[in-house]
Formats: structure tokens, C-alpha cells, sequence
């Protein structure tokens, strides 16, 4: 599964379970979102015993866009069949302040930093 | 009749600032949103050279304040290209100046009067409770409504990821037509 738009990529390998969000996203509420939204609920319908969500290269992410990864981390948690790592990285600002929250959201979240 | 909330400073532009200043009616959304998006980046680049990077610790300093200036002046922006009233026909402003140990955000549109009361009423839950409370409290909401459309996270990220202080003016400039006018100042300290 793969979108792709003007500023960003969003791909799921299913080998892996792995979701990776790439570029700027910026998107207009959650009509523009939908399409990543209706990725995300695919991936947590597989139940995959692991979760990965690859944030390494998203450089930026609006508030519309933080919801819609907090909606799909609760998915996860009120599913119940999954466990979920989240792959940071240091060098990008927002997610230093914002993906800290996840850990909030569902307990034994995994958040893995690299650079 | 003007009435603020918070720790409301008035705009004093001081030796460096930055003011961009537009029409809210001029162009469809559509189109103008990824203006704030272009904005936010020219602005997180803009003040960096403030923040020269020569060794690890300055440099990790320039990308957290380059962080916080693009996320923050994207949210405001497209706060006003969402809520700006459009009918009041009134121009929009985002100012941005730096202090010695803080910058000040100045988001400036009009608003729809029949909103003012509810945004009010949010703005002083914002000042009173506990925020990260807040946050959690919206982002579970959003998750169970599937059909909201905004996320109102944007000022909650603000107070809770970027520790920043908020406030807001209300400005009534005509009774006929009613046109009121917010101005929100977000403060960020270095």
C-alpha cells in the first residue's frame, strides 16, 4: 500500500508490518487526511502481532496530522491484538516535543530513536 | 470595546521583526494554504541566522528554535486561513519578533461574533485547568468522533509540547457592520 503526495510518502510493507510516513505533511483536516486515515485503518485490521511506525524521515507534521496518528495509536490500543514501536528521530524538532505523548496514549508503547 | 485574556502584551516591534500581512479573500483556500506552509519555513530559516550553529550544543539550540518557529507559525496561519470571518472583508496579519530571551507570535483576523462566546469559553479552559489534562481529553474525543473535522490540537500542542504562553485581545472595530477582531500572542521563550 503506498500514497503518494506533492511533499510527502506514506508506504506499508507487509512483510515487515511496517508503516513509513515520509516528508512534510501539511494536509487541510481530516478530508485531506483520509486517505492516509483508511491506510492506517488497513494496517490495524491485519493485526499484526508488531506495529512498526517509521516517523525518521517525517520532518514536519501539523496538529491535524498528530491527531490522526494519536487516533491510529488508540485504534491500536482498544484493538488489543497488536504491539506498536514508533521509530523517531533526534535531529527532527517536532518529534522530540510531540511523539512523547504517544507513550501517554497506550501503555508499552515502544519509541525508538535514531537519527 | 477591547477585552483580553492571559498576560495580553501589545505588539512593540522592536529592532527585529517580521509582519506578513494579506487578504483573507483574495484567493480560494485551496489555493492559499500552502502559503502557510511556504511562511512557516521562510520564518523558521529567517531567524535561525540569529542562532548560529558551531558546535553540537548551539547547534541542537538552532534546530529546536527553528522547530518551534515553523510549527508554530503554521498552526497560527492556518488557524487564520480556517477561522478568519470572512464576510467582515478584513485583512490578516502574522507578526513575529524576537526579544532578547522570547519571541512573540501575533496572530491578527477577524472572527465570526456568533463564535466569540464559545471560543471564550475555551480560551479561559485553557488558562484555569490543567492543559496536558486537556490535551489527552481532546485527543481521545477526536478518536471517538469519527466524524470531527478539526482536531483543535493546534493550541493545546503549543501550551503542552512547546511549553509556550498564550493570550488573546478581542477588539470590536465596527457595530455596523459588527466586526470583531482576535488577535492571539504566543510567547516562546529561547
Amino acid at each position: 500500500m503506498e500514497i503518494k503526495g506533492t511533499n510527502y510518502h506514506v508506504t506499508y510493507d507487509s512483510t515487515t508490518a511496517t508503516v513509513a510516513l515520509q516528508g512534510t505533511l501539511r494536509l487541510r483536516g481530516i478530508n485531506e487526511y483520509d486517505p492516509i486515515v483508511e491506510l492506517l485503518d488497513d494496517v490495524t485490521a491485519q493485526e499484526p502481532e508488531t506495529i512498526t511506525l517509521n516517523l525518521q524521515n517525517l520532518q514536519f507534521l501539523n496538529s491535524s496530522g498528530i491527531n490522526i496518528l494519536f487516533k491510529f495509536v488508540i485504534q491500536i490500543r482498544e484493538q488489543g491484538s497488536s504491539k506498536l514501536v514508533v521509530r523517531g528521530s533526534t535531529k527532527i524538532p517536532w518529534q522530540k516535543k510531540s511523539l512523547q505523548n504517544l507513550q501517554r496514549l497506550m501503555a508499552g508503547v515502544q519509541l525508538e530513536w535514531g537519527e | 470595546m477591547q477585552q483580553t485574556f492571559g498576560n495580553f502584551v501589545e505588539q512593540e516591534n522592536g529592532d527585529e521583526y517580521l509582519v506578513i500581512h494579506f487578504s483573507p479573500t483574495s484567493l480560494p483556500l485551496q489555493q492559499r494554504w500552502r502559503n502557510s506552509g511556504l511562511s512557516a519555513d521562510f520564518l523558521a530559516e529567517y531567524w535561525s541566522t540569529f542562532f548560529p550553529a558551531h558546535d553540537v550544543s548551539s547547534r541542537n539550540k538552532q534546530l529546536e528554535i527553528k522547530g518551534g518557529i515553523n510549527y508554530i507559525a503554521n498552526e497560527l496561519l492556518e488557524n487564520i486561513m480556517k477561522y478568519s470571518y470572512l464576510p467582515a472583508d478584513y485583512p490578516v496579519s502574522l507578526g513575529l519578533c524576537l526579544y532578547q530571551d522570547e519571541f512573540k507570535f501575533y496572530a491578527r483576523n477577524a472572527i465570526d461574533p456568533d463564535a466569540v462566546e464559545n471560543f471564550q469559553v475555551r480560551i479561559q479552559a485553557l488558562l484555569a485547568e490543567d492543559t496536558q489534562t486537556l490535551y489527552l481529553q481532546q485527543v481521545e474525543q477526536n478518536a471517538a468522533n469519527a466524524k470531527s473535522i478539526g482536531s483543535h490540537l493546534g493550541l493545546l500542542t503549543m501550551i503542552n509540547d512547546y511549553n509556550a504562553q498564550l493570550a488573546w485581545k478581542f477588539e470590536t472595530i465596527s457595530q455596523d457592520p459588527e466586526i470583531i477582531v482576535v488577535t492571539t500572542m504566543v510567547q516562546l521563550a529561547l
